[in-house]
């Protein structure tokens, strides 16, 4: 078989199809279109603003380490004026997040940029161990969940960021509006899918996704070409079944018909919700520790105080957004 | 027998040993198919639903033939040529 011409510029040598659009493109023609897409989301989607604080997630996984590269990149060549910090959450699990944070570390130094590590037993006084041998297996990705978004915020909140930057991708937003649906949970099923989230809501710092609309596949496919440093590998704690479900769905999906994974984050922006039946939420403070909250008290203090009395935690805080533990 | 390289990323290195790269030598005559059902057979050492399903790779696994996307390749029916680079690359391991 003849090697097969980029659609594109027609001189080089196709490497992949993009899924998206199904064009086969050369490698060159590729790093441009993916850089160019993710600075129309940050354009369209009006993510940042000159001169802000950013904080990007960074977990050494391929999704923030793309992320990281791709900002920087096109803060440089577009002029965003931004200021970019790493900030990363140690979830204290021993083999597991001790490797990632090394190439978080070493992904500091090559991109030259600040970085602030928070760590759960600094903010909580438990590891993700010493949890797990508490509760056991079946509920942590839940207390993981709901410790890692707040942590995230305290990071960023102790560099002065004034947004934060997460990885999350096309595949990730599109099962996640998967699980949303299964749930009834409509609301969080439309929040999912916006690019910023947060933006109006008492004092947590908005999170924007540049990656909204970028495939998984593109990504691992722009760090493997790149030979971009990431690390990967598999919590050693049980994953969620039921998103593992909503993931191999989309993965199953993606091979028969790729355009549905975009087509999905599009169905969930046309989707409304009756403002007769939907009731908004009033936000306060944690009287605890000040995070915004519905409650008296924060998803993490209940999550804290069901850990320290040996009771079942709270079925109201079981429900998160976030993405589980195992990063999914 | 013939020989090549295959390379296992992203997470599915922990199927192997841990080895990310490795010169192999396979049955002759192998479409990629027959590589991915010999490769769960002789080298994946444990959760073998981790990396196919027969020779259906899972969903969610890249798979390039020297460096090109082997959907540009004929995925499974492609023939294997000695000296041929099949990398996997999982995509489904953490963010
Ligand atoms: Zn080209």
């Amino acid at each position: 078989m003849a090697p097969k011409l980029c659609v594109l510029c027609a001189a080089s040598r196709a490497c992949l199809r993009r899924p998206k659009t199904s064009e086969a493109i050369c490698k060159e023609c590729f790093y441009s279109a993916f850089e160019d897409e993710i600075h129309e989301t940050i354009v369209n989607e009006n993510l940042f603003k000159p001169g802000e604080k950013i904080a990007v997630g960074a977990s050494g996984g391929k999704d923030s380490t793309v992320l990281v590269h791709v900002l920087k990149l096109l803060n440089e060549r577009y002029e965003y004026g931004l200021d970019l910090f790493l900030v990363s959450v140690d979830e204290g699990i021993k083999g597991y997040r001790d490797d990632s944070l090394d190439a978080v570390k070493r992904n500091q130094q090559e991109y030259e940029l600040p970085l602030k590590i928070v760590s759960y037993s600094e903010l909580y006084g438990w590891t993700m161990d010493q949890i797990v041998e508490k509760i056991g297996k079946k509920s942590n990705c839940t207390y993981c969940g709901v410790f890692r978004r707040q942590a995230l915020d305290r990071g960023a909140e102790y560099v002065g960021a004034d947004k934060i930057a997460t990885g999350h991708n096309a595949d990730d937003i599109a099962e996640t509006v998967i699980m949303n649906f299964l749930r009834g949970d409509f609301p969080r099923l439309i929040r999912c899918s916006e690019a910023i989230t947060g933006d109006s809501v008492g004092d947590s710092l908005p999170r924007v996704k540049p990656f909204k609309y970028t495939y998984e596949k593109e990504i691992v496919l722009y760090a493997h070409y790149k030979s971009l440093d990431y690390f990967a590998t598999e919590c050693i704690y049980s994953p969620e079944a039921f998103r593992g479900h909503a993931r191999q769905f989309i993965k199953d999906i993606e091979v028969a018909r790729a355009r549905s994974i975009v087509d999905t984050i599009r169905s969930a922006e046309k989707f409304r919700t009756d403002p007769r039946t939907s009731s908004e939420q009033t936000l306060g403070a944690c009287v605890n520790c000040g995070y915004m909250t519905s409650q008296k008290l924060c998803k993490a203090c209940l999550l804290k105080q069901s850990l320290e009395s040996d009771q079942k935690p709270d079925q109201g805080a079981s429900q998160t957004k976030e993405r589980g533990y195992h990063g999914r | 027998m013939t020989s090549v390289v295959l390379e296992f990323s992203g997470g599915l290195e922990l199927l192997v040993d841990g080895k990310k790269r490795l010169e192999q030598e396979v049955p002759d005559k192998l479409t990629l198919g027959g590589l991915i059902g010999w490769i769960r057979s002789n080298l994946i050492k444990e959760r073998h639903e981790l990396f196919s399903q027969g020779q259906r790779i899972r969903p969610g696994v890249l798979v390039l033939i020297n460096d090109v996307d082997w959907e540009l390749e004929g995925k499974e029916t492609y023939n294997l040529s000695s000296g041929d680079c099949i990398s996997f690359i999982s995509t489904l391991h953490g963010g």
